[in-house]
C-alpha cells in the first residue's frame, strides 16, 4: 500500500488531498500510468506532466524514481514558494 | 539555526533582535522579507498550501547548505502558510556572518531555492475569482546561477 498525496490543482482535480492505493508498480511512471486510469478526474489531473512534480517518501524526484519500499508519493504543480 | 513553518503572523523586528543577539562571531547580519502584492488593488487574498512533513525537511536542508557554502555563523528562515491579507509578510530570512557579501549571497540563495524547491503554493483570490499562481521559468534558471 502506497499513501498518494495531492498539492494545489492537481489535490482540486482529484478532488480529494490523498488516496491509499493497492499497486505493484515500480517506477513512478508506472504508478502514474496506474492512476491516471483510475478517473476521468485523474486522466486529468496526470494529462501535462510537464507540469506535475513528485516527491518520494518526502524527497524530491522524477518519473523514473523507483517506489521501492515507498510509503508516501506526492504529486503537485512547480512549487511557488518564497 | 533555525527554520519555522507556521501559520501565524510573525514580528520581523523581534526576529531580528533575537536573532542579533545570539549572532556571536558575526561581522555582518542581512534580512530579506517578502510580502503579499496587492496587485493593483485586484487581490483579496493570498491562499499558501503547502506539504507539512517534506516542507520542514526541505527548509532545514537548504539553510544547513546556505549554512555550510558561505560559513554563515547562523541563518533564520520563517515561512508562512494559510490565509494572508495584502501587505502582510510572507516569509522572511536572516543570514549572519564574518564579512556582508557571505550574508548577502547566502541569504539570495535561500530565496532562489525558497521559490522552487521548497513545497509551498500559492494561490490568488480576488474579484476575479482565484489562481494558482504559476512557477516562472525565470525562478528555476536562478538556480543555475548557485
Amino acid at each position: 500500500m502506497i499513501d498518494v498525496l495531492y498539492f494545489a490543482w492537481l489535490r482540486e482535480r482529484i478532488g480529494a488531498p490523498k488516496e491509499r492505493v493497492e499497486t505493484n508498480a515500480e517506477t513512478v511512471a508506472d504508478l502514474v500510468t496506474e492512476l491516471a486510469a483510475k478517473s476521468d478526474a485523474h486522466a486529468l489531473a496526470f494529462s501535462d506532466m510537464k507540469s506535475v512534480r513528485v516527491a518520494v517518501d518526502q524527497e524530491l524526484t522524477d518519473l523514473d524514481a523507483s517506489l521501492k519500499d515507498a510509503r508516501e508519493v506526492a504529486f503537485f504543480p512547480p512549487m511557488t514558494g518564497g | 539555526m533555525t527554520t519555522r513553518v507556521q501559520s501565524q503572523p510573525f514580528d520581523m523586528g523581534a526576529e531580528v533582535q533575537a536573532f542579533t543577539k545570539t549572532a556571536t562571531g558575526a561581522g555582518a547580519i542581512v534580512t530579506f522579507s517578502g510580502l503579499v502584492r496587492d496587485e493593483g488593488g485586484t487581490l483579496t487574498e493570498m491562499e499558501i498550501e503547502h506539504y507539512p512533513g517534506m516542507t520542514e525537511k526541505a527548509l532545514e536542508a537548504i539553510r544547513a547548505e546556505a549554512v555550510t557554502r558561505w560559513s554563515l555563523t547562523d541563518a533564520l528562515v520563517i515561512h508562512r502558510f494559510g490565509q494572508l491579507k495584502p501587505g502582510e509578510q510572507i516569509m522572511m530570512v536572516a543570514t549572519a556572518s564574518r564579512h556582508r557579501s557571505d550574508a548577502f549571497q547566502a541569504a539570495e540563495f535561500l530565496m532562489d531555492y525558497l521559490k522552487s524547491r521548497a513545497p509551498f503554493w500559492k494561490k490568488e483570490l480576488g474579484a476575479d475569482g482565484q489562481t494558482w499562481v504559476d512557477a516562472k521559468d525565470t525562478d528555476e534558471d536562478a538556480l543555475k546561477r548557485w
